[in-house]
């Protein structure tokens, strides 16, 4: 067993990590005004969209385990709910758009109980095939419900009355603030009880409900979290691209680009997914914008994802912490040896015991 | 009629959807891995055997010949390569892999073939046997002929060989096995050549009855998942119980109220069946430890 409390000293020191926390802010706010062109500041309102949904969806699969590859049900809800009270409401296309993002996220939440409800009685890879089922049966029935959805015409949206090299930044700025919020919800729940309860469920679950977790409400809760950020997400997404179609809002890729942004950064860290979004999701518009075609994107995209998982199955930021534990503890070695009788040092860079030991974020 | 018509239907399609979803919930049953790239691997079978028919002016059942050896090739080195040295959390690593490996097949297809629909063409696709009234396509009949030659030649694999012990020893307790002396590696390597070798071969039909290009494949994959998970992971009769009974209630839904839900249907029964029944209709309860 290792310790149970490893010294502080073990960690990538506080300051760094609040200066280079600082230094991202800065830089996230900063970015449009320095890069003023369109194009670069439409990559950035991807990217935005990208950085809340993943967060939103690390709340729930990064810390429970349960790897959901159906969350584009919410995105999908988030696009409609915003398209449809938009346009039947005659909200003014402007500002007031954003005053449906609160409504677009609840209206996923909702909706996410009852799913929740289904999907949560199944565990591992049944539950990862469910999710994905469920996400089909959600892109049929916008095809099918032709007289709500518009079918595979799909719904047009009024463009907000700001425009040209201005178009992009309300969104990019709405973005960044949902973020924030679920960057700053992430980092709660990973410090709560609730959250040590969901971290519990992922290491052993039947062994959780022994000590008293109740872990279908624990999950449940995640779940609808989860689905909060990316109904927002969506609803800022559907005003942004200016129309919603079935393929599109219930998109197999954009499930699986959550799950390949988590692992890259490292899945149910706090900034792993994050950092994921901010990089993949950028570098996919970019490549988009540059190439046009998707193929050549695909092939990259699955040559990395290939090389990360091979290379660092458990993401960067857990990859790169645990290296800095382990430089720490062989600098501290060789420095001055450790008195008799003290023993090993902890085992260090272990993502699940850490997170375990320490009830924070990596 | 127009009834009994939709359930020969299904039972023909069926056929070839069960010989693509017997290669999945094998290589499940052999080492936990959700084979995600089994829909891309399809549609590359599908389109060597196109390439094939086109460029040699190969007949696409004779093509299989070629196909299915190189798809299964590919399946030893997917084992090999990828899937060995995995570690831990071996059920999710694993299907992200797999999606990694179809992401990839994806891009690489779309890039040599590009995105336009195409279709295998050979003298008997448009030709019908009639018996009564009801109509029997010849190249279903043909498919459906050719998954049950396979499938019984998967069934007499598995039951009545060596390699076959060995693989069902596998499935039941791989450390055991392990202990009496079977290479699993070795065993999971041929499982996985042969799951993929199913697919190609699956492929095939798939491509000679469906306009397709590479993003058939997002399509595929979850039908075949739901036909694997309704038939109880890792069991193979199941899986060909599910994937004649889906596309049988897919097709009388279709005649009987309207094509647009005959798909949402096939999704809908997985969501009710698993509510009654968490392992599917063949699946052993709690499988196994993780």
């Amino acid at each position: 067993m290792t310790a149970i409390n490893a010294p502080a000293s073990y960690d990538v020191p506080r300051t760094a990590r609040f200066g280079s926390l600082a230094v991202v802010a800065a830089a996230l706010v900063l970015f449009p005004i320095v890069f003023s062109n369109p194009a670069v500041t439409s990559v950035g309102v991807f990217a935005m969209i990208y950085l809340m949904s993943v967060t939103g969806w690390n709340i729930f699969s990064g810390y429970s385990g349960y790897i959901a590859l159906g969350h584009a049900v919410f995105f999908g809800i988030g696009q409609y709910s915003s398209a449809l009270l938009t346009n039947h409401l005659k909200i003014p296309p402007g500002w007031d758009l954003f005053a449906l993002l609160p409504v677009a996220g609840a209206i996923a939440g909702l909706a996410a109980i009852p799913i929740g409800f289904v999907l949560l009685r199944v565990r591992k890879h049944t539950f990862i095939v469910l999710t994905i089922a469920v996400m089909f049966i959600f892109q049929l029935l916008a095809f099918n419900l032709r007289s709500w959805t518009g079918g595979s015409q799909g719904l047009q949206m009024p463009f907000p009355t700001w425009t040209g090299s201005y178009f992009n930044e309300p969104f990019y700025y709405m973005g960044l603030l949902v973020s924030a919020i679920a960057l700053t919800t992430s980092w709660w729940v990973r410090r709560s009880k609730f959250g040590l309860g969901l971290l519990a469920i992922r290491d052993d679950e039947d062994r959780a409900r022994s000590l008293g977790i109740h872990t279908t409400r624990t999950k449940l809760i995640a779940f609808v979290i989860s689905a909060v950020f990316v109904g927002a997400a969506g609803a800022i997404y559907a005003p942004f691209v200016g129309s919603v179609f079935p393929q599109f809002a219930f998109d197999p890729s954009f499930d699986l680009a959550l799950a390949v942004m988590a692992f890259t950064g490292g899945l149910g860290t706090l900034v792993g997914p994050a950092l994921g979004a901010l990089v993949i999701g950028s570098l996919q518009q970019y490549f988009l914008l540059q190439f046009g075609g998707a193929n050549t994107f695909l092939i990259a995209y699955g040559l990395l994802f290939i090389l990360i998982l091979r290379l660092l199955p458990e993401g960067v930021v857990p990859s790169v912490t645990g290296r800095w534990r382990q430089w720490v503890v062989y600098r501290e070695r060789s420095h001055s040896p450790a008195p008799p009788g003290t023993g090993t040092p902890p085992e260090v860079g272990r993502r699940r015991d850490v997170a375990l030991e320490q009830g924070r974020p990596a | 009629m127009l009834i009994t018509q939709a359930v020969i239907d299904g039972i023909l399609v069926g056929g070839f959807y069960a010989l693509m979803a017997a290669g999945l919930t094998l290589v499940f049953g052999v080492m936990d891995i959700v084979n995600f790239a089994q829909g891309a691997l399809v549609v590359l079978g599908a389109y060597l055997s196109y390439a094939l028919s086109v460029h040699l002016n190969i007949d696409p059942f004779l093509s299989l010949f070629i196909t299915v050896p190189a798809t299964a090739l590919l399946g030893v080195a997917i084992y090999w390569v990828l899937i060995k040295p995995i570690k831990r959390d071996r059920v999710v690593m694993s299907l992200l892999v797999m999606f990694a490996v179809a992401t990839l097949i994806e891009g690489i297809l779309d890039y040599v073939f590009k995105s336009n629909l195409v279709q295998i063409h050979a003298s008997y696709i448009n030709k019908s046997y009639n018996l009564g009234k009801l109509n029997f396509p010849a190249i279903y009949v043909y498919a459906f002929l050719l998954s049950i030659g396979l499938l019984g030649g998967l069934y007499l694999l598995i039951y009545r060989s060596n390699f076959g012990r060995s693989l069902r020893a596998s499935m039941q307790n791989p450390v055991a096995a392990r202990l009496v002396g079977i290479n699993t590696d070795r065993v999971s390597a041929i499982t996985l050549g042969i799951g993929i070798g199913l697919a190609a071969a699956g492929g095939m039909v798939f491509g000679t009855t469906n306009a397709f290009n590479a993003a058939s494949s997002y399509d595929l994959i979850s039908r075949l998942l739901v036909i694997v998970i309704l038939g109880g992971f890792g069991s193979v009769s199941g899986a060909l119980v599910a994937a004649l009974l889906m596309l049988v209630i897919q097709d009388v839904v279709a005649v009987t109220w309207s094509p647009l839900w005959g798909q949402t249907t096939f999704y809908m029964v997985l969501v009710v069946v698993l509510l009654l029944r968490p392992q599917g209709l063949f699946g052993r309860k709690a499988v196994r430890a993780q």
